[in-house]
């Protein structure tokens, strides 16, 4: 029928993607799909790739290999890609000259929207009345992300692509967007949200993605991923444990502050460290957070980034 | 703290998208940008005030020779033409240093029709610079006719249209220095520092000064506002145009497609 087609299975499909910078690899082999009625975090650290592989996912960065579709289709070949996906990965690019309305102003034009929307939209983020009329040099980087986000829902999109919206939001806004986030994709949305902060995903995700280093070090349902277990383990000399560990054959990455988490039991830790006389000052397994599988799947990642 | 919620597309099905963004309704977003900052307006408004400044200046000092509706005309066009590169320049540069490519590009992938709504921009500010000349200019016959009296009305109708082009292609140098350097600062000094330099080259170097005819832009783009324009100034003018309008657009506009926007 015309002006309706069939929803693909998958809102947002990335394929094999990937970004060389010269030798550097930005974006490595790249794979995971966003189904509609689902939040799908994107966490990794600073530097892992997460903005690059969604510049490249909203045609802005064009790939070194792979592909990655949107609603079924490159990007490029949307026809109005304002209308099918909210777009926000820089909050901070915007002209500072123009007001919150003119920015969406010149958005709904571009879109062919009814100015109403705009109205609406500022409304919906917070950003009504007096808030519009300044221009985005006076916002705070807060304010900034709500005008992002307005621009991003002003066309009524069924995708949102959103690089770090909780950044500058101050703990109130971050519970109303995750509000607003929940309630997108409860109503057949589709969204993916990138952060490095785990807290801000872990409320409101449905589907982790994972990457460091440009590599997705995991992915899956957020309860999935939350159940595989470890153990957590701190020694007065962790340079020692870890080559204790090492030698044990136990697979161990290591947190910022010298904690380190072992894929192993409990028992096997012990020993590991007892056969190499090393003195442990804290031994359990570790708590199911997401925070711990954070920083198991990515800490070698950062710490291998600070050698170098 | 709000009841209202985000909606989006039911689900099982894609809202249709609407059509791609017409040409025309870009080149109206593009000439919306141009004047919705505080500097797009100060800049617009300080080509006006410079025209405005220029024809008074003219209608106290002037002989009666100059007193005519088309020389009133062609002092405004000419003034008008120092800033018009400026507005063309920052038409591009400014989505680069203020990042608002990103949005811009993400809204309207195609590139290609931003970089052709760009130029349509650049050209109906350029038609509308002679509209508001044609206007300073009425207004200064005006006077000369309440004062003094034998107000020139006399219009010159190719004199009109190569004072457009004059205006079209000064825009459109700008926009394609814009396009080649993204970068406001570099595309305005390069602009108006290059053909100093050439002018100082060809200056020094005597061999080069057939070629500075072929060139410099003020000396071949010069007859386009004069009473009329030889067979061998329209060639010189196309071939300074080549290298001072199509080389840098064109480059720009490969810079433009391939280049990652961020």
């Amino acid at each position: 029928m015309a002006g309706w087609r069939a929803q693909p299975d998958s809102m947002i499909a990335v394929e094999n993607l990937s970004k060389r910078y010269g030798e550097q690899a930005a974006v490595d082999d790249v794979s995971f799909v966003c189904t509609p009625g689902t939040v799908t975090g994107f966490l990794g650290p600073n530097g892992a790739g997460k903005s690059t592989t969604m510049r490249m996912i909203c045609g802005l960065t064009p790939p070194s290999a792979g592909r990655a579709t949107v609603a079924g289709r490159p990007y490029r070949s949307l026809p109005n890609p304002g209308r099918e996906v909210g777009v926000l990965l820089d909050a901070s690019a915007q002209h500072p000259g123009r007001t919150g309305r003119e920015v969406l102003t010149l958005a709904a034009r571009t879109m062919g929207l009814d100015t109403r929307e705009v109205t609406e939209k500022l409304g919906l983020v917070g950003l009504g009345g007096v808030a519009a009329k300044r221009r985005v040099r006076a916002y705070s980087l807060g304010m900034r992300q709500r005008l992002g986000l307005a621009h991003a829902l002003l066309g009524d999109p069924s995708v949102l692509v959103l690089d770090e919206p909780a950044n500058g939001l101050d703990p109130e806004g971050i519970f109303w967007m995750r509000g607003l986030l929940r309630d997108f994709a409860d109503r057949g949305g589709t969204v993916l949200l990138s952060s490095h902060l785990l807290r801000e995903v872990q409320e409101v995700a449905d589907r982790l993605v994972v990457i460091g280093g440009g590599r997705i070090v995991a992915q899956g349902e957020k309860a999935e991923l939350l159940a595989s277990t470890g153990t957590l383990v701190r020694a007065r000399e962790p340079h020692r444990l870890r080559a204790a560990l090492i030698a044990a054959g136990i697979t161990v990455a290591a947190a910022a502050d010298g904690t380190l988490i072992a894929e192993a039991e409990t028992g096997a830790v012990g020993q590991a460290a007892a056969d190499g006389a090393v003195v442990l000052t804290e031994l359990r397994p570790a708590e199911n957070g997401l925070e711990e599988l954070f920083l198991r799947l990515t800490a070698g990642e950062t710490i291998k980034e600070s050698l170098r | 703290m709000t009841t209202m919620t985000a909606t989006p597309a039911t689900a099982g099905a894609v809202r249709d998208a609407g059509s791609r963004p017409s040409l025309l309704r870009l080149t109206g977003v593009e000439l919306r940008k141009l004047i919705d900052t505080r500097a797009g307006f100060w800049l617009l408004a300080t080509i006006g005030l410079i025209a405005a400044g220029i024809v008074a200046i003219q209608l106290v000092v002037g002989g009666p020779a100059d007193r005519t509706f088309m020389s009133f005309f062609g002092a405004s066009v000419f003034a008008v033409a120092l800033l018009l590169p400026v507005l063309g320049i920052l038409l591009v540069t400014s989505e680069w240093s203020q990042r608002t490519a990103m949005t811009t590009f993400a809204l309207v992938p195609r590139r290609e029709r931003i970089v052709v709504a760009k130029i349509g921009a650049g050209l109906v500010a350029a038609a509308l610079s002679v509209v508001a000349s044609l206007l300073v200019a009425a207004v200064a016959t005006l006077l000369v006719g309440v004062t003094v009296g034998n107000a020139d009305w006399g219009i010159d109708g190719p004199g009109l249209l190569n004072a457009t082009l004059f205006q079209v292609l000064n825009t459109l140098i700008g926009v394609a220095f814009g396009m080649w350097l993204l970068n406001s600062p570099l595309a305005i000094v390069l602009y108006f520092a290059l053909p100093t330099v050439w002018a100082m080259l060809t200056g020094m170097v005597s061999w080069l000064r057939d070629w500075a005819q072929w060139l410099d832009t003020t000396v071949t783009m010069a007859p386009l506002i004069g009473p009329e324009v030889t067979a061998g100034q329209w060639a010189r003018l196309g071939v300074s145009m080549l290298v001072w309008l199509v080389a840098p657009m064109l480059v720009g506009f490969f810079r433009i497609m391939r280049r990652e926007i961020s």
